[in-house]
Protein backbone atom coordinates (compact mmCIF):
# COMPACT_ATOMS: atom_id res chain seq x y z
CA UNK A 1 0.00 0.00 0.00
CA UNK A 2 2.85 2.38 0.76
CA UNK A 3 4.29 1.95 -2.72
CA UNK A 4 0.91 2.64 -4.30
CA UNK A 5 0.46 5.75 -2.19
CA UNK A 6 3.91 7.09 -3.08
CA UNK A 7 3.32 6.36 -6.77
CA UNK A 8 0.00 8.16 -6.75
CA UNK A 9 1.38 11.19 -4.94
CA UNK A 10 4.24 11.45 -7.42
CA UNK A 11 1.74 11.25 -10.26
CA UNK A 12 -0.29 14.05 -8.71
CA UNK A 13 2.78 16.28 -8.30
CA UNK A 14 3.87 15.68 -11.90
CA UNK A 15 0.36 16.42 -13.18
CA UNK A 16 0.05 19.59 -11.14
CA UNK A 17 3.35 20.94 -12.41
CA UNK A 18 2.73 20.01 -16.02
CA UNK A 19 -0.66 21.75 -16.13
CA UNK A 20 1.17 25.07 -16.18
CA UNK A 21 3.77 24.01 -18.68
CA UNK A 22 1.65 22.80 -21.59
CA UNK A 23 0.88 25.13 -24.45
CA UNK A 24 -2.47 23.76 -25.44
CA UNK A 25 -5.37 24.55 -23.13
CA UNK A 26 -7.21 21.37 -24.00
CA UNK A 27 -4.25 19.29 -22.83
CA UNK A 28 -4.07 21.07 -19.50
CA UNK A 29 -7.77 20.46 -18.85
CA UNK A 30 -7.34 16.73 -19.43
CA UNK A 31 -4.26 16.61 -17.19
CA UNK A 32 -6.27 18.36 -14.48
CA UNK A 33 -8.97 15.72 -14.80
CA UNK A 34 -6.41 12.91 -14.47
CA UNK A 35 -4.99 14.57 -11.36
CA UNK A 36 -8.48 14.68 -9.83
CA UNK A 37 -8.97 10.98 -10.49
CA UNK A 38 -5.66 10.06 -8.87
CA UNK A 39 -6.54 12.28 -5.89
CA UNK A 40 -9.81 10.37 -5.55
CA UNK A 41 -7.88 7.09 -5.19
CA UNK A 42 -5.63 8.76 -2.58
CA UNK A 43 -8.70 9.66 -0.53
CA UNK A 44 -9.82 6.03 -0.62
CA UNK A 45 -6.41 4.88 0.62
CA UNK A 46 -6.69 7.38 3.50
CA UNK A 47 -10.04 5.82 4.51
CA UNK A 48 -12.37 8.76 3.76
CA UNK A 49 -15.11 7.52 1.40
CA UNK A 50 -17.12 10.77 1.65
CA UNK A 51 -14.26 12.73 0.18
CA UNK A 52 -13.65 10.08 -2.48
CA UNK A 53 -17.22 10.19 -3.76
CA UNK A 54 -17.27 13.97 -3.75
CA UNK A 55 -13.88 14.23 -5.46
CA UNK A 56 -14.90 11.78 -8.17
CA UNK A 57 -18.19 13.53 -8.84
CA UNK A 58 -16.98 17.10 -8.58
CA UNK A 59 -13.32 17.02 -9.60
CA UNK A 60 -13.22 14.41 -12.31
CA UNK A 61 -16.68 15.23 -13.58
CA UNK A 62 -18.35 18.56 -13.10
CA UNK A 63 -15.45 20.99 -12.59
CA UNK A 64 -13.55 19.78 -15.64
CA UNK A 65 -16.63 19.98 -17.85
CA UNK A 66 -17.45 23.47 -16.59
CA UNK A 67 -13.90 24.72 -17.28
CA UNK A 68 -13.99 23.13 -20.72
CA UNK A 69 -17.30 24.71 -21.63
CA UNK A 70 -16.23 28.12 -20.32
CA UNK A 71 -13.03 28.03 -22.37
CA UNK A 72 -14.95 26.93 -25.42
CA UNK A 73 -17.30 29.87 -25.00
CA UNK A 74 -14.45 32.36 -25.33
CA UNK A 75 -12.97 30.41 -28.26
CA UNK A 76 -9.76 29.61 -26.43
CA UNK A 77 -9.79 25.97 -27.57
CA UNK A 78 -8.71 25.52 -31.16
CA UNK A 79 -10.40 23.01 -33.43
CA UNK A 80 -8.47 19.97 -34.59
CA UNK A 81 -7.71 21.44 -38.04
CA UNK A 82 -6.13 24.57 -36.60
CA UNK A 83 -4.06 22.51 -34.23
CA UNK A 84 -2.79 20.34 -37.09
CA UNK A 85 -1.91 23.32 -39.26
CA UNK A 86 -0.53 25.72 -36.65
CA UNK B 1 -25.67 56.00 -19.26
CA UNK B 2 -24.33 59.56 -19.21
CA UNK B 3 -24.42 61.90 -16.23
CA UNK B 4 -27.39 63.92 -17.40
CA UNK B 5 -29.63 60.89 -17.64
CA UNK B 6 -28.38 59.69 -14.27
CA UNK B 7 -29.20 62.99 -12.54
CA UNK B 8 -32.61 63.08 -14.15
CA UNK B 9 -33.26 59.55 -12.93
CA UNK B 10 -32.13 60.44 -9.44
CA UNK B 11 -34.42 63.46 -9.32
CA UNK B 12 -37.30 61.29 -10.42
CA UNK B 13 -38.06 62.89 -13.74
CA UNK B 14 -37.71 59.68 -15.71
CA UNK B 15 -38.51 56.23 -14.47
CA UNK B 16 -35.71 53.63 -14.35
CA UNK B 17 -37.41 51.52 -17.01
CA UNK B 18 -37.61 54.39 -19.43
CA UNK B 19 -38.28 53.34 -23.01
CA UNK B 20 -35.43 55.47 -24.28
CA UNK B 21 -32.96 53.23 -22.44
CA UNK B 22 -34.25 49.92 -23.76
CA UNK B 23 -33.58 49.09 -27.35
CA UNK B 24 -36.64 47.68 -29.05
CA UNK B 25 -35.22 44.83 -31.10
CA UNK B 26 -38.37 44.24 -33.10
CA UNK B 27 -38.07 47.69 -34.65
CA UNK B 28 -36.37 47.34 -38.09
CA UNK B 29 -33.90 50.17 -37.47
CA UNK B 30 -32.50 48.75 -34.24
CA UNK B 31 -30.02 46.01 -35.01
CA UNK B 32 -28.64 43.94 -32.17
CA UNK B 33 -25.11 44.84 -31.20
CA UNK B 34 -22.28 42.86 -32.73
CA UNK B 35 -21.15 40.13 -30.43
CA UNK B 36 -17.34 40.31 -30.44
CA UNK B 37 -17.10 36.67 -29.47
CA UNK B 38 -18.73 35.63 -32.73
CA UNK B 39 -15.81 37.01 -34.74
CA UNK B 40 -12.83 35.73 -32.78
CA UNK B 41 -10.09 36.90 -35.12
CA UNK B 42 -11.26 40.51 -34.82
CA UNK B 43 -11.26 40.33 -31.04
CA UNK B 44 -7.75 38.93 -30.87
CA UNK B 45 -6.28 41.47 -33.28
CA UNK B 46 -7.91 44.42 -31.54
CA UNK B 47 -6.88 43.31 -28.06
CA UNK B 48 -3.37 42.43 -29.16
CA UNK B 49 -2.85 45.81 -30.83
CA UNK B 50 -4.00 47.65 -27.73
CA UNK B 51 -1.83 45.48 -25.52
CA UNK B 52 1.32 45.81 -27.62
CA UNK B 53 0.91 49.58 -27.80
CA UNK B 54 0.73 49.72 -23.98
CA UNK B 55 3.69 47.40 -23.64
CA UNK B 56 6.03 49.43 -25.84
CA UNK B 57 4.92 52.79 -24.53
CA UNK B 58 5.02 52.42 -20.77
CA UNK B 59 7.87 49.95 -20.32
CA UNK B 60 5.57 47.01 -19.97
CA UNK B 61 8.41 44.63 -20.74
CA UNK B 62 10.11 45.33 -17.42
CA UNK B 63 6.84 44.81 -15.64
CA UNK B 64 6.45 41.43 -17.31
CA UNK B 65 9.92 40.26 -16.28
CA UNK B 66 9.46 41.46 -12.70
CA UNK B 67 6.04 39.81 -12.54
CA UNK B 68 7.47 36.49 -13.70
CA UNK B 69 10.30 36.52 -11.16
CA UNK B 70 8.07 37.50 -8.24
CA UNK B 71 5.51 34.86 -9.20
CA UNK B 72 8.09 32.06 -9.25
CA UNK B 73 9.64 33.16 -5.93
CA UNK B 74 6.24 33.41 -4.26
CA UNK B 75 5.26 29.94 -5.48
CA UNK B 76 8.37 28.36 -4.04
CA UNK B 77 7.94 30.21 -0.74
CA UNK B 78 4.35 28.96 -0.52
CA UNK B 79 5.41 25.38 -1.31
CA UNK B 80 8.09 25.57 1.39
CA UNK B 81 5.69 26.89 4.01
CA UNK B 82 3.07 24.21 3.27
CA UNK B 83 5.60 21.38 3.40
CA UNK B 84 7.06 22.68 6.67
CA UNK B 85 3.62 22.87 8.26
CA UNK B 86 2.57 19.42 7.07
CA UNK B 87 5.74 17.85 8.48
CA UNK B 88 4.80 19.30 11.86
CA UNK B 89 1.43 17.57 12.09
CA UNK B 90 1.09 14.34 14.13
CA UNK B 91 1.44 11.03 12.30
CA UNK B 92 -1.45 9.38 10.57
CA UNK B 93 -3.32 7.10 12.97
CA UNK B 94 -1.55 8.45 16.04
CA UNK B 95 -3.37 7.12 19.09
CA UNK B 96 -2.06 9.87 21.39
CA UNK B 97 -3.83 12.66 19.55
CA UNK B 98 -7.20 11.10 20.31
CA UNK B 99 -6.75 11.33 24.07
CA UNK B 100 -4.94 14.67 23.89
CA UNK B 101 -7.48 16.54 21.82
CA UNK B 102 -10.69 17.21 23.74
CA UNK B 103 -12.72 18.21 20.74
CA UNK B 104 -12.15 15.12 18.60
CA UNK B 105 -12.66 12.89 21.67
CA UNK B 106 -16.02 14.53 22.25
CA UNK B 107 -17.00 14.15 18.60
CA UNK B 108 -16.09 10.47 18.47
CA UNK B 109 -17.71 9.54 21.80
CA UNK B 110 -20.78 11.74 21.84
CA UNK B 111 -21.39 12.02 18.12
CA UNK B 112 -23.72 9.10 17.72
CA UNK B 113 -25.71 9.89 20.84
CA UNK B 114 -26.06 13.57 20.02
CA UNK B 115 -26.92 13.41 16.34
CA UNK B 116 -28.25 9.89 15.84
CA UNK B 117 -26.28 9.41 12.64
CA UNK B 118 -23.97 6.41 12.14
CA UNK B 119 -22.00 8.40 9.56
CA UNK B 120 -20.11 10.68 11.89
CA UNK B 121 -18.80 12.93 9.12
CA UNK B 122 -22.32 13.83 8.05
CA UNK B 123 -23.28 14.41 11.66
CA UNK B 124 -20.36 16.76 12.19
CA UNK B 125 -20.88 18.86 9.09
CA UNK B 126 -24.62 19.13 9.56
CA UNK B 127 -24.99 19.34 13.34
CA UNK B 128 -21.82 20.26 15.19
CA UNK B 129 -20.54 22.51 12.39
CA UNK B 130 -23.92 23.45 10.97
CA UNK B 131 -23.02 27.12 10.58
CA UNK B 132 -20.30 26.34 8.06
CA UNK B 133 -22.58 24.23 5.90
CA UNK B 134 -25.25 26.92 6.04
CA UNK B 135 -22.79 29.52 4.79
CA UNK B 136 -21.54 27.15 2.11
CA UNK B 137 -24.99 26.61 0.64
CA UNK B 138 -25.54 30.35 0.57
CA UNK B 139 -22.24 30.86 -1.25
CA UNK B 140 -23.32 28.35 -3.92
CA UNK B 141 -26.61 30.18 -4.34
CA UNK B 142 -24.90 33.57 -4.66
CA UNK B 143 -22.47 32.18 -7.23
CA UNK B 144 -25.21 30.82 -9.45
CA UNK B 145 -27.20 34.05 -9.09
CA UNK B 146 -24.18 35.99 -10.36
CA UNK B 147 -23.77 33.63 -13.30
CA UNK B 148 -27.44 34.02 -14.20
CA UNK B 149 -27.19 37.78 -13.95
CA UNK B 150 -24.20 37.88 -16.26
CA UNK B 151 -25.08 35.26 -18.81
CA UNK B 152 -28.83 34.78 -19.04
CA UNK B 153 -30.52 36.15 -22.14
CA UNK B 154 -34.31 36.37 -21.84
CA UNK B 155 -36.29 34.71 -24.64
CA UNK B 156 -37.32 37.99 -26.26
CA UNK B 157 -33.77 39.01 -27.06
CA UNK B 158 -32.27 35.87 -28.51
CA UNK B 159 -30.64 35.63 -31.90
CA UNK B 160 -31.17 31.96 -32.44
CA UNK B 161 -30.12 31.61 -36.07
CA UNK B 162 -26.67 33.08 -35.58
CA UNK B 163 -25.90 31.03 -32.47
CA UNK B 164 -26.76 27.79 -34.24
CA UNK B 165 -24.47 28.32 -37.21
CA UNK B 166 -21.45 29.00 -35.03
CA UNK B 167 -22.06 25.93 -32.87
CA UNK B 168 -22.52 23.55 -35.78
CA UNK B 169 -19.16 24.50 -37.22
CA UNK B 170 -17.14 22.40 -34.82
CA UNK B 171 -19.26 19.55 -33.57
CA UNK B 172 -21.87 17.11 -34.80
CA UNK B 173 -25.38 17.62 -33.54
CA UNK B 174 -26.58 14.03 -33.53
CA UNK B 175 -23.88 11.91 -31.95
CA UNK B 176 -25.27 8.37 -31.98
CA UNK B 177 -22.91 6.95 -29.40
CA UNK B 178 -23.67 9.74 -26.96
CA UNK B 179 -27.42 9.48 -27.43
CA UNK B 180 -27.67 5.74 -26.96
CA UNK B 181 -25.21 5.80 -24.09
CA UNK B 182 -27.16 8.57 -22.40
CA UNK B 183 -30.45 6.73 -22.86
CA UNK B 184 -28.99 3.66 -21.16
CA UNK B 185 -26.98 5.32 -18.41
CA UNK B 186 -28.96 8.29 -17.14
CA UNK B 187 -31.63 6.30 -15.24
CA UNK B 188 -28.92 4.43 -13.32
CA UNK B 189 -27.06 7.65 -12.58
CA UNK B 190 -30.18 9.34 -11.23
CA UNK B 191 -31.08 6.35 -9.04
CA UNK B 192 -27.51 6.19 -7.74
CA UNK B 193 -27.58 9.91 -6.93
CA UNK B 194 -30.88 9.59 -5.05
CA UNK B 195 -29.47 6.64 -3.10
CA UNK B 196 -26.42 8.63 -2.03
CA UNK B 197 -28.60 11.62 -1.12
CA UNK B 198 -31.09 9.72 1.01
CA UNK B 199 -28.51 7.56 2.77
CA UNK B 200 -26.26 10.47 3.65
CA UNK B 201 -26.49 9.92 7.37
CA UNK B 202 -26.04 6.13 7.28
CA UNK B 203 -23.43 5.47 4.61
CA UNK B 204 -20.81 7.69 3.01
CA UNK B 205 -22.15 10.38 0.79
CA UNK B 206 -24.46 13.14 1.80
CA UNK B 207 -25.83 16.23 0.18
CA UNK B 208 -22.85 17.50 -1.78
CA UNK B 209 -21.89 14.28 -3.51
CA UNK B 210 -25.47 13.36 -4.38
CA UNK B 211 -26.17 16.81 -5.73
CA UNK B 212 -23.03 16.80 -7.87
CA UNK B 213 -23.98 13.45 -9.38
CA UNK B 214 -27.50 14.69 -10.14
CA UNK B 215 -26.01 17.74 -11.82
CA UNK B 216 -23.75 15.48 -13.88
CA UNK B 217 -26.80 13.48 -15.03
CA UNK B 218 -28.44 16.69 -16.19
CA UNK B 219 -25.29 17.62 -18.08
CA UNK B 220 -25.25 14.33 -19.99
CA UNK B 221 -28.91 14.75 -20.92
CA UNK B 222 -28.29 18.27 -22.14
CA UNK B 223 -25.33 17.22 -24.26
CA UNK B 224 -27.06 14.23 -25.81
CA UNK B 225 -30.49 15.58 -26.59
CA UNK B 226 -30.29 19.37 -26.68
CA UNK B 227 -32.38 21.79 -24.65
CA UNK B 228 -35.77 21.20 -26.28
CA UNK B 229 -36.75 17.82 -24.76
CA UNK B 230 -35.56 18.90 -21.31
CA UNK B 231 -37.55 22.09 -21.41
CA UNK B 232 -40.84 20.28 -20.78
CA UNK B 233 -39.96 19.17 -17.24
CA UNK B 234 -36.73 20.82 -16.15
CA UNK B 235 -37.12 24.37 -17.44
CA UNK B 236 -35.39 27.42 -16.06
CA UNK B 237 -38.40 28.40 -13.97
CA UNK B 238 -38.50 24.97 -12.29
CA UNK B 239 -34.80 25.02 -11.44
CA UNK B 240 -34.97 28.54 -10.05
CA UNK B 241 -37.93 27.78 -7.83
CA UNK B 242 -36.47 24.48 -6.67
CA UNK B 243 -33.22 26.13 -5.65
CA UNK B 244 -34.96 28.96 -3.81
CA UNK B 245 -37.34 26.64 -1.96
CA UNK B 246 -34.55 24.28 -0.93
CA UNK B 247 -32.33 27.05 0.39
CA UNK B 248 -35.21 28.74 2.25
CA UNK B 249 -36.18 25.46 3.88
CA UNK B 250 -32.59 24.88 4.93
CA UNK B 251 -32.20 28.39 6.36
CA UNK B 252 -35.51 28.36 8.24
CA UNK B 253 -35.08 24.94 9.81
CA UNK B 254 -31.47 25.55 10.77
CA UNK B 255 -32.44 28.96 12.13
CA UNK B 256 -35.04 27.33 14.34
CA UNK B 257 -32.50 24.80 15.62
CA UNK B 258 -29.92 27.51 16.33
CA UNK B 259 -32.41 29.76 18.14
CA UNK B 260 -33.72 27.03 20.42
CA UNK B 261 -30.23 25.69 21.03
CA UNK B 262 -28.75 29.06 21.93
CA UNK B 263 -31.50 29.83 24.44
CA UNK B 264 -31.43 26.39 26.06
CA UNK B 265 -34.96 25.44 24.98
CA UNK B 266 -35.28 21.83 23.80
CA UNK B 267 -36.39 21.68 20.18
CA UNK B 268 -38.91 19.07 19.27
CA UNK B 269 -36.60 17.06 16.99
CA UNK B 270 -35.42 13.72 18.25
CA UNK B 271 -32.61 11.50 17.06
CA UNK B 272 -34.58 8.41 16.14
CA UNK B 273 -33.42 4.80 16.19
CA UNK B 274 -29.96 3.89 15.03
CA UNK B 275 -29.50 2.99 11.39
CA UNK B 276 -32.99 3.49 10.03
CA UNK B 277 -33.72 5.71 7.07
CA UNK B 278 -35.87 8.22 8.97
CA UNK B 279 -33.50 8.87 11.82
CA UNK B 280 -30.94 11.41 12.80
CA UNK B 281 -33.36 14.26 13.33
CA UNK B 282 -33.18 16.88 10.62
CA UNK B 283 -30.29 15.26 8.77
CA UNK B 284 -32.31 13.64 6.00
CA UNK B 285 -34.30 16.74 4.91
CA UNK B 286 -31.20 18.93 5.15
CA UNK B 287 -29.20 16.54 3.00
CA UNK B 288 -31.95 16.60 0.37
CA UNK B 289 -32.08 20.42 0.46
CA UNK B 290 -28.31 20.78 0.05
CA UNK B 291 -28.35 18.22 -2.75
CA UNK B 292 -31.02 20.16 -4.61
CA UNK B 293 -29.06 23.41 -4.30
CA UNK B 294 -25.85 21.80 -5.59
CA UNK B 295 -27.60 20.01 -8.47
CA UNK B 296 -29.38 23.16 -9.62
CA UNK B 297 -26.12 25.13 -9.38
CA UNK B 298 -24.24 22.72 -11.62
CA UNK B 299 -27.08 22.37 -14.12
CA UNK B 300 -27.77 26.08 -14.49
CA UNK B 301 -24.11 27.03 -14.84
CA UNK B 302 -23.47 24.35 -17.43
CA UNK B 303 -26.57 25.09 -19.48
CA UNK B 304 -25.96 28.85 -19.51
CA UNK B 305 -22.35 28.45 -20.63
CA UNK B 306 -23.14 25.80 -23.19
CA UNK B 307 -26.11 27.29 -24.92
CA UNK B 308 -25.01 30.92 -25.03
CA UNK B 309 -27.47 32.29 -22.53
CA UNK B 310 -30.41 30.04 -23.21
CA UNK B 311 -31.69 27.37 -20.94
Amino acid sequence: MEALMILLLLFIIVCAVSVSFTRDLLTSIIIFMAMSTALCVVWVLLSSPDLAITEAAVGAGVTTMLIFVALKRIHAIKAQKERDNG
Amino acid sequence: MDKEKMSRWLKGEISPLDESMIKDLSHPNNKPEEDPFLEPHKLEVRTYKRFSRWMHRSGGVHFQHAYLVVAIVLTFVLIGVLIAVSLDLPCFGNAVSLTDDELSTYYVEEGLHHTGAPNIVSGIIMEFRGFDTLGESHVLFIAVSMVIMLLYVPPTERIIAKADTVERHFEPTHDEVLRHGAKLLVPFIVVFAINILLNGHISPGGGFSGGAILGAAFMIMLEAFGPAPLDRYISFKVLRRLMTCALSFYAISKGYVFMTGANGIPNGIGTGTFGRLFSGGLLLPLNVAVGMVVACTMSVMYALLRRKGEL
